[in-house]
């Protein structure tokens, strides 16, 4: 479609600048946890993760040495040396000595403190505090300054999460949880969606209607019938009501009429010829599934199983109400909720966490891309 | 750790295998029952009937049974149980219904899903139809469009926490680590705890929602772009039509149809929104929707079943309409076939 709708360079300018604005809100927001995930923790806090690249300034508190290294120089007291000791210098920009003002003086100016007592600090943590009269007491000098700490990024946050704080645990639970609830369905709707577009039988045309109807009834119309059912079926055989078996079937049934929906039409439109040759063969309807519709049919098969990876990966609701929130049993999302509540100002924790329950599904996202949008379109533009 | 992955690579094997040996094992029942070949030709013929008689429902079967299940028997059972007291033991007539109509909670619920109705679909297709044209006439389009999609495979609740972070709050004065306030402190604005503004919370929840879904109506919206003929855009080029003529009077009308079907999906999705108030503010602050309040009528204090069933009716009854006019048109397109 391309189509000349003012030719101008301004025109063609505008359309770029205004693609560039859009993709860049869209962008924006998920590349901020990436970069967080990857910064130090104490940095994340220190500076917005945008300026992450720039040296982040924090404010410190120290404390000078004690008046027992003073030395007498020109008449002064004198206490040298530096705040950093021996550790790793970092920039300096200001300091102060109350807490209330921790940035007064800029570094490398000589603060006076009254009473004659200077105290210099300079960039790289030298001091020099001098003073007409001895110092006294085993406590030194309380001292507040901002630091600039070079931009630091660790795969510790990773580390962190994965191992500490369950994060790989809820990986493998939401891999378990989320193959065979997309392998299932797949296989369950297949056979129903051949029968229900290949095969005459009574009261095929009332499932198709039915299955249509079933494509918009709001999952929140089956929670409590199914939790009900699901606690009588545990009292009566004396299982557990949450298992991993409940969820799948649970993931199966909600996923079953946009799955039936989407294959059945897909495989309604498959050539009759083959069919009808492979019949006259002596195939049986089994045979011709197994063999001809299958293979067939694979590209719909891949839309829909990519749709029900993404949909079940991410689902929290029924992942809430039909699993337990135990460590062998919580799923990712459900566990990133958790965590907000536990860890709400950890962003080095959240981020992190956030950016591995994304990974998988943008993994297959980009991989798959071409499955994804011809599943959408044909699941969308035809029904609803 | 190493258990967890072996019992989930048994679980799933038992879980695939068992659905292939059932369809596999009740074909090759149903010919060894009605043999069809290696027999005479009448008993071939009358096997071959029967066998076509049973096979459509060896195939629809699992299906019908897990539909009925997980939908149709829990539709009809929440239904039933609006009508019964917390335990779902006593019937209590409308009481729920009753108690709906006066609830402030529920009110306050629904006004927002009202909010959320009036919001949401209308930017994520506006949204999506202009950057659809946009991404259209230029050289990187596609990759442009990719990235606006990407969200669309992001979890409700990962979203939730990308746009925390954008709205964290940190005391005036202090170094903003949130986008949104250092924003608005770098203009000289006061950082505010956007989240917990009464009213205005909902608009910051909805971006969510519709930094997700925008990249969902462009995709629909640029495929169906794509299926207007060049002429007309052609014609109506040379007739000296600026642009904006070309957008409102050539394009949207001819696209009128996907429009609908892509507002009424998201729609259908923001009836149900849930995870993304649960996340971010668990309906506090005037920020409930009834998907949220039913989870929290489900589980508080033991759980209330029938007044959570009657939250489930009432949005459901919003769903009908989008309903019937979908059976209506799936009729219309296969002729009831």
């Amino acid at each position: 479609m391309a189509v000349a709708t003012g030719n101008s360079f301004a025109s063609r300018f505008g359309v770029h600048i205004a693609v560039l604005v859009f993709v860049v809100i869209w962008t924006i927001p998920t590349l901020g946890i990436l970069v967080s995930s990857i910064r130090d923790k104490d940095q994340i806090i220190a500076s917005g993760w945008w300026n992450s690249f720039a040296s982040s300034s924090q404010t410190e508190a120290g404390r000078l040495p004690a008046a027992s290294t003073q030395v007498e120089k020109d008449g002064k007291f004198v206490l040298q040396g530096n705040i950093f000791g021996d550790g790793a210098k970092r920039g300096i920009s200001a300091f102060g000595v109350k807490a209330a003002a921790p940035t007064q003086y800029p570094a490398g100016t000589s603060a006076d403190l009254g009473d004659g007592v200077t105290l210099q600090l300079n960039a790289d943590g030298s001091f020099v505090m001098a003073s007409p009269k001895a110092f006294e007491g085993d406590r030194g000098q309380r001292i507040y300054y901002a630091s600039s700490a070079p931009p630091k990024f660790t795969p510790e946050n990773y580390q962190t999460v994965l191992f500490s704080e369950g994060i790989g645990r809820s990986f493998m639970n939401s891999l378990t949880v989320t193959i065979p609830a997309t392998v299932i369905p797949i296989l369950i709707a297949a056979f129903a969606a051949y029968a229900l577009a290949w095969m005459r039988f009574p009261g095929r045309a009332l499932l198709i209607a039915v299955v249509i109807g079933l494509l918009v009834v709001p999952l929140q119309m089956s929670l409590i019938p199914l939790l009900k059912l699901y606690n009588g079926v545990g009292t009566f055989f004396g299982v557990p009501s949450k298992t991993y078996l409940g969820i799948w079937l649970a993931h199966t049934g909600f996923g079953l009429p946009f799955a039936i929906y989407l294959l059945r039409s897909y495989i309604a439109g498959l050539p009759r010829e083959i069919m009808e040759s492979a019949r006259i063969d002596g195939a049986s309807d089994f045979e011709i599934f197994v063999k001809i519709v299958l293979p067939l049919s694979f590209p719909v098969l891949a839309s829909f199983a990519i749709f029900q990876f993404l949909w079940v990966w991410n689902d929290l609701l029924v992942a809430m109400v039909f699993l337990g929130t135990a460590p062998d049993q919580i799923v990712l999302t459900a566990k990133l909720n958790a965590l907000l509540g536990s860890r709400g100002g950890n962003w080095e924790i959240l981020t992190t966490s956030a950016f591995i329950t994304i990974i998988v599904p943008l993994i297959v996202f980009f991989s798959l891309q071409r499955y994804f949008v011809r599943g959408l379109l044909a699941g969308s533009v035809k029904g609803g | 750790m190493a258990t967890q992955i072996f019992s989930a690579i048994f679980v799933i094997i038992i879980g695939v295998g068992g659905c292939v040996a059932y369809f596999w094992g009740a074909n090759k029942l149903l010919d060894l029952i009605f043999p069809s070949r290696g027999v005479s030709g009448t008993a071939a013929i009358n096997n071959l009937r029967r066998q076509g008689l049973v096979r459509p429902w060896l195939f629809v079967g699992p299906a019908l049974i897990i539909l009925t299940i997980y939908l149709i028997y829990p539709v009809i059972a929440t239904l039933w149980l609006s009508f019964f007291d917390r335990g779902g033991t006593n019937f209590v007539g409308s009481a729920n219904y009753e108690w709906a109509l006066r609830d402030p909670d529920l009110r306050n619920a629904i006004r927002n899903n009202i909010l959320w109705l009036a919001v949401v679909p209308a930017a994520c297709t506006f949204l999506g139809l202009i950057i659809a044209v946009l991404t259209d006439k230029i050289w990187w389009g596609t990759i442009a469009k990719s990235l606006i999609f990407l969200p669309l495979a992001i979890s409700f609740v990962g979203a939730s926490v990308i746009w925390k972070f954008i709205y964290e709050y940190r005391g005036e004065g202090q170094i903003q680590i949130g986008l949104l306030n250092a924003i608005i402190q770098y203009f000289g604005g006061q950082p505010q705890v956007w989240i917990s503004l009464p009213l205005w919370n909902n608009f910051f929840l909805m971006i969510i929602l519709i930094w997700i879904q925008t990249g969902f109506a462009m995709v629909i919206l640029s495929s169906a772009l794509r299926g207007i003929p060049e002429e007309t855009l052609e014609a109506a080029v040379i007739d000296g039509a600026n642009p904006f003529q070309i957008f409102w009077k050539i394009m949207v009308p001819q696209i009128w149809g996907t429009i609908a079907v892509v507002w009424t999906t998201i729609t259908i999705l923001v009836l149900k929104v849930f995870d993304i108030v649960l996340t971010m503010t668990n309906g506090q602050w005037n920020s409930q929707v009834l998907a949220n309040l039913m989870f929290d009528w489900m589980f508080r204090g033991g759980g209330d079943f029938g007044r959570g069933a009657t939250i489930a009716i009432i949005i459901m009854i919003a769903v009908i309409p989008i309903m019937i006019w979908n059976i209506r048109q799936a009729n219309k397109e296969t002729g009831g076939h």
